[in-house]
């Protein structure tokens, strides 16, 4: 009698992507880096041993030390605080900012890849000029006359970051409907909207992964440098970005408060790109060997 | 490159421009309220009289339609209105303060060619080794960084600590060409070093792919001298991404210029806008992202051209 070889099932490709990840050394360090901060930034309470706005007037412009291990700023507010607390803003801007781009751009990427000729046209033109503005500026110039403030800023970042999401989105369409899976769905009398959930979006969401994980890197930015500018969430609020510019006054007697800030701003940037790129290597079926 | 996909290029850049005047003249429709509202909101006391003579004067009472074809036909003749808190015409303004953002980016962009491309082919020739892992790093951290941050720690080092560059402060070109670029060396180092970061990693891996190709080989093969394999045969192939990347950075270039102008005083466009943000002053801000917005189509019209005509291979259909 013989034995019948054995084979192992097939991976499904979450697993297989999952496992490459937790095999690249930089996506693992940019997991660790991303979890840190959002640990923090859910945690900050219970992080942060001080209050991130209280004035403590004894305490001001002390260097890191001990009791405060980035030092204080001008008010005596704790400035490792001060940056526990603003993960939250940060995160939140960003991610909600991400989550509402990808949610327009999928729309009309998804329309524009899967229905009519014009309007593919139409949403690939507007978003030209979406793209004919360097997002930072779009985003300026959105809350030059908006006005600042939470909202304002998460949805002038998403406007700026949702052409990249048509984009992405659309190819992935286009690219999954030229499938036979589809067409064969097609065949046996499938809806549009069936199609669309059902069959393209979910073996269009790799390289949508990669972009949202990439694209927060980028909103991240965004928001510390309107902030930087006063065009974000009105102070006492400890964004990283208004802080850095809180403590260009004083570089040359305490620097800290200019470089600890930057320092978050950097490593979570950081954390975001590496797992992106980890990801992108994971998913990318071009690479796969 | 064929003359019809030139002028298909054009024309579509021409329309993304005129994509931007539209944009551009709807953002100031976004002020809450209206803009006389917001106006009068910091000048205190102003009677209905007067507020419905400012609306007249902002054209705000005509329909809309009627409200873009009176603001493009100004346009067209150049005229971007005049500013609110000075009374100087913005287009006057801008020509003024153009030289001084066109010269920021386009050193930055100097800066960034000067480090990202040896970093980029060493790393390649290097691989895995010493150089290679330093050039990473330095592609990490220049990605991570926020420029205005990386900013205030070159004035920590060069300004504060060193002492050997200004802080702040602009010197035109009209006082010397040492003065003036000593004045702009800190704010370009800013701006350039996350395109240097960019240009690095993909100079790296372009170079490592044309490394890895037959004709290299061949190259060799024929006894070809190491050094004219790599600076001849090889980096003229490999450098033709950097066209496009550079292409697509300089929106980051003229958007970052925004910030880095404001942190060193450089009386650019981008400072330009930031006063008029502050100002409220609405032609203002409207000219500059204008300016900006239309010179980065244009660039990028160009950069397409130009890699037509660096890339042979490159067929537009």
């Amino acid at each position: 009698m013989t034995t019948l070889p054995r084979v192992r099932a097939p991976q499904s490709p979450a697993r297989r992507a999952v496992r490459l990840v937790l095999r690249s050394p930089g996506a693992l360090v940019g997991l660790a880096l991303v979890l840190l901060c959002v640990l923090m930034a859910v945690f900050a309470p219970l992080v942060a041993p001080y209050d991130p706005v209280a004035y403590n007037p004894v305490d001001r412009m002390q260097g890191p030390s001990l009791d405060h291990l980035l030092g204080t700023d001008l008010y005596g507010r704790d400035l490792f605080s001060r940056v526990v607390y603003g993960a939250r803003i940060s995160l939140s801007v960003s991610a909600i900012s991400i989550l509402l781009a990808l949610a327009m751009g999928g729309v009309l990427g998804a329309l524009a890849g899967f229905h009519l000729r014009w309007v593919d046209t139409l949403v690939m033109r507007l978003t030209d000029i979406l793209l004919a503005f360097p997002a930072i500026l779009l985003a300026i110039a959105l809350l030059a006359f908006l006005g600042g403030g939470f909202w304002n800023l998460t949805l002038a970042i998403a406007v700026a970051y949702t052409a990249p999401f048509v984009r992405v989105v659309r190819a992935s369409v286009l690219r999954a409907r030229r499938e036979m899976y589809v067409e064969a769905s097609t065949a046996v009398g499938a809806s549009d909207s069936r199609l669309l959930w059902r069959h393209v979006l979910p073996n269009a969401s790799a390289p949508i992964i990669v972009e949202v994980t990439l694209r927060l890197a980028y909103a991240i930015l965004a928001e510390a440098a309107l902030s930087f500018l006063g065009l974000g969430t009105p102070p006492p609020a400890p964004a990283w970005g208004q802080m850095i510019a809180d403590g260009r006054p004083f570089l040359e007697t305490n620097p800290w408060v200019s470089v600890g800030p930057g320092l978050a701003i950097m490593l979570v940037v950081l954390g975001f790109n590496l797992l992106g790129d980890g990801l992108r290597d994971a998913l990318d079926p071009r690479l796969r060997s | 490159m064929s003359a019809a996909w030139l002028a298909r290029r054009l024309v579509q850049g021409a329309f993304a421009v005129l994509g931007v005047v539209v944009l551009v003249f709807a953002l100031i429709r976004l002020v809450p309220g209206d803009v006389v509202t917001q106006l009068i909101g910091l000048e205190g006391n102003v009677s209905a009289a007067q507020q419905a003579e400012m609306r007249r004067l902002f054209g705000l009472d005509d329909p809309l339609p009627v409200q873009f074809g009176l603001w493009f036909a100004d346009l067209v003749r150049g005229d971007l209105g005049t500013s609110l808190r000075t009374g100087r015409e913005v287009f006057g303004d801008l020509m003024l303060r153009f030289p001084v953002t066109f010269e920021l980016a386009l050193l930055a962009l100097l800066i960034a060619l000067a480090i990202g491309v040896p970093l980029g082919v060493v790393a390649a020739l290097r691989r895995g080794r010493a150089a290679d892992l330093a050039s990473s790093a330095f592609v990490l951290v220049g990605l991570a960084a926020p420029e205005f941050w990386l900013a205030i720690l070159l004035i920590l080092l060069f300004s504060l600590k060193l002492g050997v560059l200004p802080p702040n402060g602009y010197v035109p070109l009209s006082d010397g060409l040492w003065p003036n670029v000593r004045s702009m060396l800190l704010p370009a180092l800013a701006l350039s070093l996350s395109l240097a970061a960019a240009l690095t990693r993909i100079v790296r891996s372009s170079m490592l792919e044309v490394l890895g190709l037959d004709y290299i080989r061949t190259a060799r093969a024929k006894g070809t001298p190491e050094r004219r394999v790599v600076y001849r045969h090889a980096m003229r192939n490999a450098l033709i991404p950097v066209v496009t990347v550079v292409g697509l950075q300089v929106g980051n270039l003229l958007g970052g210029a925004v910030i880095v102008e404001q942190i060193f005083g450089l009386p650019g466009i981008g400072r330009y806008a930031l006063e008029g943000i502050n100002l409220r002053d609405y032609p203002v801000v409207q000219g500059a992202v204008l300016w900006i917005a239309v010179s980065y189509v244009l660039v990028n019209v160009l950069v397409d051209v130009a890699y037509g005509l660096i890339d042979r291979r490159v067929v537009y259909a």
